[in-house]
């Protein structure tokens, strides 16, 4: 390398312009990241500008609902809520089972506003916390990426995280969910885990167990931390890169960890006692062995240390033995090998096929097809195994991380569609690191042929080398995406290219000539690195802007130059919030029932959050069932209203109909008398007139159907195309009381039980049910004496005996 | 002959594990020293659950996670205050100690709300 040429008196000059030119550098690169957060939050408001400031889908509406709660109430009811408005009559633990981490960060941020008087409402503090989450989130990616491979890569893989269409799909304004403020928390957490293996200093570790412990707060998903960090742990121990930095990073973070992670309600004691987190304990082990053995290396001879060696194995391996075997034994015991239901279904992507119905039945947990690939990543597919190739030119902890972190979420992304979320953030860094190393060299090419520079470039000359040895690797492999966009980020196929590449370069560095690419190829490959930058751009506004913007909660669709907008979900609501009395409950399907707690403020029997298989079973079996028995189960729990969502009249596909398939199978994995086969036509489930009649006497068929020929006169279903069986039927045990404008949404009311019963007590059910099928629907008659009959037919229930002809009711 | 040359080798390792041991200067061995009383102070609370039961079992986490944190960041100290350790040579070992106090703070500000 030759020796700077400036002059003594020239060198004070030459340290200030680069002092200068280093705190340019960092301005710009402040300044960037600023503009990188201003993105990020922009690109995500789509949703408020072309619909509305409206909470989404379902899950954030119990979010929503819980925040209010939390602003009215404050935190102490907070934690020890019982809300006895749903799963009702069992209630719900909201305290113990809801993950507070967004909550209490929404709320936070709403008590912080309006103590300074800025009075904004709930709803749009928790509108508006995603986007602004995924500005600190692209910070973070930032941090983590510099701590990698350099503040260059950290600006770009910032660039891209702020814009990747997988992550906008979950953070979208108006999406008040908790990956919104999770996958901020998990890059954070692991950024600063990086920056602790980079720096040994215990404050970062600190910092790191105390954003592990926001990340627990937040999101089931942190068991992919406790996971993944003692995996790089040991990958660095097995491949020879144990230091005292990898203990400083990982030790204090298992204690401070496992201590904050049981403190937060939910997790509690499965902390220690699932299998979840025992990698982590058992890494920890191994790591004080592993330091204990560096230390005593450390003090004695090597003579003495093999000596050592001999004694300790001859021991220690008869009472490692024991303990593993008891350790097995334990875990062995258990049914699933103490693992959860949805680890496991990770694990083993048949399992909640097999033995779970309801995890199989979330459309989120189905495995991605490949166009989700490119539609929710897009470049940054291809890019990817770029990326890994730069991560081994110099391979370092960190960068051995980064591999790690996208081979695992490559793998688990592949099991759950809803998991690609997690792979975005390891793309966005990993192709940061690809792109920004490209750039590197195609500058250094162009900055050494240009002829002004060439004082500097002598400076320089010694990095051209390598870097431009690197270029001829990376160069080659950007120059072929058709190539790479082919292969899966496998460990297998890296380690082939790694092989490759590694004879390759040696011979090119024992070589050391000048090399730089032809200034044209470099200024071409500069341009068309833009221009992949700007189809990428490109494609990201217009995911967040078409497909990744529409609220579910209203439905629009364009059709001969004007816009459809359906908005019956919340007609439905409001209906029901103004037209029932507060203490009414309320029966439909689980997918509804935190929109209806929230938007309709009136008590459901099962909701979203899907913990009592039994209850969902038992809904799903009344659905199934014909109308007497079903009214039957309904009247037990104590239901008014029933409804289903119906999208016959305008094709909206996702209706209960479509649904009707689960419902099925989840009460029939309970319920033995509610068989699949009855409802199948040829292995389909039909509605025409070729339908099963117990398909056609089910409660749902009915409840779809009643009166839908009065609308076209031949009761056309626009979603199964196809005339539907039955067409003419009354409705014996339920009354319709309102259907949306677009017959969306169809609300009936269960007809309360006679008024008179005649003969004997145990002949009462059968003959109530034929007076039932005269009776008109004399609302007012009935309303007033409802109160006591209902307190009568209460207490005849129980005194009357359940044997006799209730051969076919399986409630008794 | 595998026997007595074993004991020998024993005996030999031992003595030269000491006299290594003995070389260390003495604020390591100070730190030492509280690593192993915060062990020994864990072994009880572990004796003292077997005999008595795990009810309430968050104290018992509580307490014995306490007594690992402790060890976990003295021998954290140690490793940044050592002087033969090239990594760390930049760090001054103030430095090293207040970081020290900052996590044992965090730590057992966690351990009292968890001790219930």
């Amino acid at each position: 390398m030759a020796p700077p040429e400036a002059s003594s008196a020239a060198f004070p000059n030459r340290y200030a312009s680069n002092a200068l030119r280093h705190a340019f550098g960092d301005v710009l690169s402040y300044f960037i990241l600023l503009l990188i957060g201003v993105l990020a939050f922009s690109i995500r408001i789509f949703s408020v500008i072309k619909y509305e400031s409206v909470i989404h889908e379902f899950d954030p509406y119990f979010n929503y609902r819980v925040t209010k709660f939390l602003t009215k109430q404050g935190i102490y009811e907070f934690w020890n809520w019982f809300d006895d408005r749903t799963w009702y009559p069992l209630g719900r633990v909201i305290g113990g089972t809801v993950y507070p981490g967004l909550t209490l960060t929404a709320g936070t941020i709403w008590w912080l506003l309006n103590s300074l008087n800025i009075p904004l409402s709930v709803e749009t503090v928790c509108v508006f916390t995603a986007p602004i989450f995924s500005a600190l989130a692209s910070w973070a990616t930032y941090l983590l990426t510099k701590e990698v491979k350099g503040a260059g890569a950290g600006l770009t893989s910032a660039f891209l995280l702020a814009m990747v269409p997988s992550y906008i799909s979950r953070s979208v304004a108006g999406s008040y969910d908790n990956e919104a403020v999770a996958i901020f928390a998990l890059i954070f957490t692991f950024g600063l885990y990086i920056k602790t293996l980079n720096t040994g200093s215990l404050f970062y570790a600190t910092l790191n167990a105390l954003a592990y412990f926001y990340m627990v707060c937040s999101w089931g998903g942190y068991t992919f931390i406790i996971n993944l960090i003692p995996m790089h742990v040991l990958l660095c121990v097995v491949t020879g890169r144990y230091s005292s930095r990898l203990y400083i990073a990982y030790a204090p973070l298992v204690v401070l960890g496992t201590l904050l992670a049981a403190s937060v309600p939910v997790v509690g004691f499965n902390a220690v006692m699932t299998s979840e987190h025992f990698a982590s304990f058992l890494v920890f082990i191994i790591i004080h062995v592993v330091a204990f053995v560096y230390y005593i290396k450390g003090i004695l001879s090597p003579k003495m240390f093999k000596v050592a060696v001999t004694l300790v194995v001859s021991v220690g391996l008869a009472v490692c033995c024991a303990m593993i075997a008891v350790l097995i034994a334990l875990v062995a015991s258990s049914p699933t090998k103490g693992w959860s239901g949805r680890s496991l279904s990770l694990l083993d992507p048949t399992y909640a096929s097999k033995y779970i119905p309801i995890i199989a039945s979330v459309s989120e947990h189905q495995p991605p097809t490949w166009p989700s690939y490119f539609m929710d990543i897009n470049v940054l597919a291809f890019l990817v195994p770029a990326g890994i190739i730069a991560c081994f030119l110099p391979l370092s902890d960190a960068s051995s991380f980064a591999v790690l972190y996208i081979a695992t979420s490559a793998y688990f992304s592949g099991v759950m569609v809803r998991l690609m979320l997690v792979l975005a953030p390891a793309a966005c860094i990993t192709s940061g690191i690809a792109l920004s190393e490209a750039f590197d060299v195609f500058t250094r090419s162009i900055k050494f042929q240009l002829p002004g520079v060439l004082s500097n470039a002598e400076v320089d000359v010694g990095e051209t080398s390598s870097a431009v040895v690197e270029a001829q690797n990376v160069a080659g492999k950007t120059d072929k995406p058709e190539e790479t966009s082919k292969d899966r980020p496998s460990r297998k196929k890296k380690k082939e290219r790694v092989h490759e590449e590694k004879p390759s370069t040696k011979a090119k560095a024992e070589k050391k000539r000048l090399l730089a690419l032809p200034l044209a190829a470099s200024v071409i490959s500069l341009l068309l690195l833009v221009f992949l930058g700007a189809f990428y751009v490109r494609h990201c506004v217009w995911a967040a802007a078409e497909v990744y913007s529409a609220p579910s909660v209203v439905l629009s669709y364009r059709s001969h130059g004007r816009l459809h907008i359906f908005d019956d979900f919340r007609e439905a609501y409001a209906w029901l919030r103004h037209n029932t009395d507060v203490n009414d409950k309320v029966a439909s399907w689980w997918d509804y029932g935190y929109q209806t707690t929230a938007m309709a403020n009136r008590t459901v029997i099962v909701d979203n959050n899907t913990w009592n298989n039994t209850h969902i079973a038992t809904v799903g079996t009344a659905m199934s069932s014909p109308e007497r028995a079903a009214w039957e189960i309904f009247h037990s729990l104590d239901v008014k209203y029933v409804f289903v969502i119906f999208g016959g009249l305008i094709g909206y596909p996702s209706d209960d109909i479509n649904k009707f398939l689960w419902m099925v199978r989840i009460g029939g994995g309970l319920f033995p008398h509610i068989k699949e086969a009855d409802y199948l036509r040829d292995g389909s489930y039909r509605i025409d007139s070729k339908a099963t009649p117990t398909m056609l006497n089910c409660l749902m068929y009915k409840l779809s159907y009643y009166r839908f020929v009065e609308t076209d006169g031949k009761a056309f279903d626009k979603v199964r195309q196809t005339e539907i069986g039955k067409k003419y039927f009354k409705l014996t045990h339920f009354e319709e009381v309102f259907t949306t404008h677009h017959w969306m949404v169809r609300i009936y009311k269960l007809k309360p039980p006679k008024n008179r019963i005649r003969g004997k007590t145990k002949k009462s059910k059968p003959v109530q049910f034929s007076l039932f099928c005269s009776k008109n629907n004399s609302d007012v008659h009935l309303q007033v004496d409802f109160n006591l009959l209902m307190l009568w037919q209460k207490t005849s229930s129980r005194n009357s005996s359940r044997s006799g002809a209730q051969k076919k009711n399986p409630w008794h | 002959m595998g026997r007595a040359s074993s004991k020998e080798d024993a005996g030999a390792l031992f003595h030269s594990l000491r006299s290594a041991y003995a070389a260390t200067p003495v604020n390591l061995k100070i730190i030492d020293l509280y690593v192993g009383f915060a062990i020994f102070t864990a072994l009880i609370q572990v004796v003292y659950m077997a005999v008595v039961g795990s009810f309430p079992f968050n104290s018992f986490l509580s307490g014995v996670l306490s007594c690992v944190g402790t060890t976990v960041l003295a021998v954290c100290l140690r490793i940044q205050v050592n002087r033969e350790n090239k990594e760390f040579k930049d760090l001054p070992p103030e430095r090293a100690f207040a970081d020290f106090v900052l996590c044992n703070l965090v730590l057992h500000l966690v351990i009292m709300n968890f001790l219930g």
